[in-house]
């Protein structure tokens, strides 16, 4: 805890210089812009791939213009080839998971708003914060090059199972050097995670500002701190994972290839490895690392949501347990992505319980925000309507988690459209609008500018709409038992579904189409959007106590001292029904 | 703008309820002695999680409409009950049905990977390899004869590495690229991969098992109804996999004797 009579020491002098100021800044506000920009290219670069999977699912001979130009010999006149949809499946997966999901709400937000709402001048480790974003940027480097090598990207799914992923180009096109540039990739962005979440946990237990207790701590913060614990445990185990993936790949190794197979009829020169060894690694992080995606946006959405119903939730100590807990069983459920995978199948059961109970802290939550809303004053701006919608989808995708968690469903569902509806829904949708919210609600603060309400809100109803138009139908395909990952419908019973497949396919483009809108908001109003004042929410947290945008230390040079709890809304303050957390006003009395 | 997101919520819930209700897109028939456990499970969990599904979203709507602000000078209020109300709420309504779902949803796993098959059930050994399904059918001696990976020659259609020059047992062995079996007989399959992850599904028989390349792996259905049905592989093996197909045809035991008698010749 830092000592309020001290002088302030500065943690690093202001930067001096272009490379220092917007390139190789220690300046976490200028770290997470950078992470926030990485994850807004890897967002449409994975949308584009997405809309290119989605034209050739419906119209599968038809020729993309233009497409022979960017791949070698991945679609001959412009005509995909099954092993180009693959790749572009892997990356589309890969993107999103990692450069998107881990990068925007965590690292992005995370790294601009942790410091700031703790009352610090930036994080404990400056030099390890550009290290993590550097590595992270070269990752995604690594990554895209595999578009650019002779054979392609991966085809083996963001999963990467062995022996597929493990045996080199016998098994296929794309297994080469793009697997292992694919490994490469995420094994550098493991380093960059794991650096990044030391980062926030010290930060976050040393340089809270005094007052600052951690029952004082913003959700926001809550939720960023328990993602970095998470991360810290699954990212240390991903990474000796793709190192050993890389070693089967180059090295002669043989930990996931077991004796005997025959591929392109070459007898494979390995012997005593297990597949299964992968899947138990990869899914030791997998499983966690879809709570690092909804965690943050959870603590964003939370904290938007009571600046927006200009109320506390009903308990948000009750909120922080239970997103514990979900952590922690995070690392107890790996196993239901392994159901049917030839693992001893009472293991099955074991799996099954806690994937069970882990609904429990999930549902307190959803229901804590919805019986929240009950007697608020909500205010329908931009991040608002992102929060709510959030709560709508957020519920859909839990439900179908119900279906999944057991596995004599998963003998059905496995492997089908229904258990991609399911985590698009949670992830491709929810997490997206935790971090959609967050962009509208703190665009002001990082730029200075607001961003246009009217645009905002076109894109949220085209958004919301199309996400269920999309993903709804999804779960309908996983029903009839419509296989995930195939890239042309050549099987009998798949036929009847084309036309629901069409539907999704043109609901997809159109609401593609409408993030154009927003992009063009966020840019526009990058540079000619009306200045915002300091707390256009009238919300309470630091970050609303400084100017738009803060100064390099923050809070230039004053010396913050927290006062209040950071969800003062409701009240009688002296600005309004809310209280800032360094407010000198009194403590409201018992009833307000 | 609170009632547009009310009207748009209770128009989704709706929308997204009714082709389930319907069964617009849905399971086809089932055809196996165990599928109607897996069945009964499906249906139970479509109506809890229906109900947690549809009223959730009207809850959410109900309330997004009509709190919002009203600009009177309304003081903000909590829900009677508080948070105290909501966990206890969660947890009895949440925690019983998961448990009820899975305490009951494991007699149907069970069924089908705890009980073992039957002691006169039909062997059949399936290979999945690239991008293919084989299956080998032991012969009137009843033995599979040995496997030998070097010798596998898919030019010669030698897809198992079978040897019959050398060993006896695998001269009069079957291989087929269908899965023929009789109505009504306990098939107990043993399963495994030439090369990479394979996955076997057939949707009516309510069964699906990863091929793990170097495990065995055993798997036992009934199948109750004749006809041909569709096996098609669900785990990611490289390019081929959309196209990587079979079908399982159900015969009478007199047209599956006649069928077996054909293939020694």
């Amino acid at each position: 805890m830092s000592d309020a009579s001290a002088p302030v020491a500065h943690q690093h002098a202001a930067p001096t210089g272009f490379l220092r100021k917007y390139v190789f800044s220690l300046d976490h506000k200028m770290i997470g812009k950078q992470y926030y920009g990485l994850a807004l290219v890897s967002v449409f670069l994975g949308m584009i791939l997405s809309w290119l999977m989605r034209f050739h699912l419906v119209w599968t001979n038809a020729a993309i213009p233009g497409l022979q130009l960017l791949t070698k010999n991945g679609a001959p006149g412009g005509v995909m080839t099954p092993e180009y949809y693959l790749s572009l499946l892997t990356m589309h997966g890969t993107l999103m998971v990692f450069f998107v999901l881990t990068n925007a709400p965590f690292a992005g937000f995370g790294n601009y708003f942790l410091p700031i709402q703790i009352g610090a001048e930036d994080m404990a480790f400056p030099r390890f914060n550009m290290m993590s974003f550097w590595v992270t940027f070269v990752a995604f480097l690594v990554l895209i090059a595999s578009f650019f090598i002779p054979d392609g990207p991966p085809i083996s799914g963001w999963t990467a199972y062995a022996p597929l992923s493990a045996v080199g180009k016998d098994a296929g096109p794309g297994l080469a050097w793009g697997q292992t540039l694919w490994a490469i990739s995420i094994g550098l962005f493991c380093v960059g995670q794991l650096l990044g979440s030391l980062n926030f946990i010290a930060t976050t237990l040393d340089l809270r500002t005094r007052g600052m207790t951690l029952s004082r701590l913003p959700i926001s913060t809550w939720a960023w701190f328990i993602t970095s614990c998470i991360g810290l445990l699954a990212f240390a185990v991903l990474l000796p994972a793709c190192v050993l993936l890389i070693l089967d790949r180059v090295a002669g190794t043989s930990f996931f290839i077991p004796a005997g197979l025959v591929i392109s009829d070459h007898l494979q020169p390995h012997s005593g490895g297990s597949p299964l060894l992968w899947q138990h690694l990869f899914w030791f992080f997998g499983h966690p690392e879809v709570y690092i995606a909804i965690v943050p946006a959870m603590g964003i959405v939370s904290h938007i949501l009571m600046a927006s119903m200009r109320k506390p939730l009903l308990s948000v100590k009750v909120v922080y347990g239970s997103m514990i807990a979900i952590g922690f069983l995070s690392y107890m459920v790996w196993g239901h992505h392994m159901f049917l995978s030839g693992m001893n199948p009472f293991s099955a059961l074991v799996f099954s319980f806690p994937t069970l109970i882990i609904t429990i802290p999930a549902t307190i939550i959803t229901m804590i925000w919805i019986g929240s809303i009950y007697g608020a004053n909500l205010r329908f701006h931009t991040p608002a309507l992102f929060s709510l919608g959030f709560i709508s989808v957020f519920v859909a995708g839990g439900v179908s988690g119900f279906f999944l968690a057991q596995p004599s469903l998963d003998i059905y569902l496995h492997g089908t459209y229904f258990v991609v509806g399911h985590f698009h829904m949670v992830m491709g949708v929810a997490a997206i609008f935790g971090i959609l919210a967050g962009t509208y609600f703190w665009f002001p603060k990082m730029s200075g500018r607001i961003m246009n309400d009217t645009l905002g809100k076109i894109h949220f109803w085209f958004t919301f709409i199309g996400v269920y138009c999309i993903f709804m139908p999804f779960h309908f395909l996983g029903f009839a038992g419509n296989v995930r990952r195939y890239s042309t419908f050549v099987d009998d019973y798949l036929q009847p579904l084309l036309p629901l497949h069409k539907f999704i396919s043109i609901a997809a483009f159109v609401t593609g189409a409408a993030q154009l809108i927003f992009l063009y908001n966020l840019i526009y109003s990058r540079f000619k959007g009306a200045p915002a004042p300091e707390n256009p929410w009238e919300a309470t947290s630091l970050e609303w106590s400084t100017t738009s945008p803060p100064p390099f230390d923050n809070f230039g040079g004053r010396h913050i001292v927290v006062n209040h709890g950071p969800n003062e809304y409701g009240v009688d303050g002296a600005h309004g029904d809310f209280i800032m957390q360094d407010s000198l006003e009194p403590e409201p009395a018992a009833g307000d | 703008m609170g009632k547009l997101f009310a009207v748009v919520l209770l128009l989704i819930a709706v929308g997204s309820a009714i082709p389930i209700l319907m069964h617009t897109w849905w399971m086809p028939e089932n055809i196996s002695s165990h599928g109607y456990m897996i069945d009964k499970q499906m249906s139970e969990t479509m109506t809890e999680s229906g109900i947690a599904f549809v009223a959730a979203q009207l809850v959410l709507a109900g309330f997004v409409a009509m709190f919002g602000d009203k600009k009177d000078g309304r003081k903000a209020r909590h829900l009677p009950g508080g948070a105290k109300a909501v966990v206890i709420a969660a947890i009895a309504l949440v925690g019983t049905e998961v448990l009820a779902l899975g305490v009951f949803g494991k007699d149907a796993w069970a069924e089908v990977y705890f009980k073992k098959a039957a002691a006169d059930a039909l062997p059949i050994q399936v290979q999945a390899e690239q991008f293919g399904f084989y299956f080998r059918y032991a012969g009137p001696d009843g033995k599979f004869g040995p496997l030998h990976p070097d010798k596998i020659d898919e030019g010669n259609q030698n897809f198992f590495g079978l040897d019959p020059a050398n060993d006896v047992e695998s001269r009069d062995d079957i291989i087929a690229a269908s899965l023929v079996i009789p109505v009504n007989k306990p098939i107990s399959l043993m399963m495994h991969a030439k090369d990479v992850g394979h996955s076997f599904y057939v949707r009516e028989l309510r069964i699906q098992q990863d091929f793990v390349p170097g495990l065995d792996i055993p798997m036992h259905f009934t199948a109750t109804k004749v006809g041909k049905y569709e096996i098609v592989c669900t785990q990611l093996c490289g390019l081929g996999h959309y196209n990587m197909r079979t079908y399982l045809e159900v015969k009478s035991q007199e047209d599956f004797d006649q069928w077996l008698k054909q293939q020694s010749q």
